[in-house]
């Protein structure tokens, strides 16, 4: 199942959604609110998302993992609204019997969250500054995934 | 007709509003973003942009119907 949140996430508790006596492998990756973002010193994020849009497609993405790969479970919640460095901004978790099938498909649902989800992330600078990412001239958070 | 509008991020930001219903004798949603960010001075060029009716995306060239929710959606950054 697919979740948003505006409370801090409590990862510890997530998997209880993967388990299953079959799942020989858990996979999962969160995205964590770092300090920096080229050259400049954040210091919060704001979050914003078309709450059902989200919901509709977040849950797309984690059906078309299951179809994709040979996997059991896929869980993902992700956190809007004011969040601080260090803060979990999303998390997502697969279980299956063998670990290649769960990388893989925790690489895809990740993936298609950061191109497909309509989430948009400002960020505040120490210089007092601040920018939606990818729409203000602000430069790609992540410019490694920019294609 | 009359026809919703959502916007979000800085789209929200620079129109002032989180929505609209305006009402408008133009055919496709392309049209509609053009003469908003001629209006309204919106950065945001529509190449760089999705649009969504209702919580589906759908082309540029969608037709205009009555009572429809258009979301404008600005490039995404989530994760």
């Amino acid at each position: 199942m697919f979740e948003i949140t505006t409370k801090p996430l409590e990862t510890e508790n997530f998997t209880m959604y993967l388990v299953n006596p079959k799942a020989g492998a858990y996979v999962s990756f969160q995205g964590w609110v770092r300090d920096e973002n080229e050259g400049q010193e954040v210091t919060l994020l704001e979050y914003e998302a078309y709450p059902e849009m989200t919901l509709f497609e977040g849950q797309r993405i984690l059906n078309e993992a299951k179809s994709k790969f040979t996997i059991l479970e896929a869980h993902s919640v992700h956190r809007i609204g004011t969040l601080e460095v260090e803060d979990v901004a999303v998390w997502i978790g697969v279980t299956a019997m063998h670990r290649r099938e769960a990388f893989a498909a925790c690489e895809y649902i990740i993936d298609e969250i950061k191109k497909r989800l309509p989430i948009w992330k400002k960020e505040h600078y120490a210089s007092g500054q601040s920018g939606w990412i990818n729409q203000d001239g602000v430069p790609r958070a992540e410019p490694d995934m920019g294609h | 007709m009359k026809i919703h509008l959502q916007y979000f991020a800085s789209l929200r930001e620079q129109r002032g509003l989180n929505s609209e219903t305006i009402t408008t004798d133009l055919a496709t949603i392309a049209a509609v973003y053009d003469e908003l960010k001629q209006h309204h001075g919106l950065s945001l060029e529509r190449d760089m942009m999705r649009v969504a009716v209702g919580d589906r995306f759908v082309s540029w060239d969608t037709p205009l119907t009555d009572d429809m929710t258009i979301t404008f959606i600005p490039p995404v950054a989530g994760g």
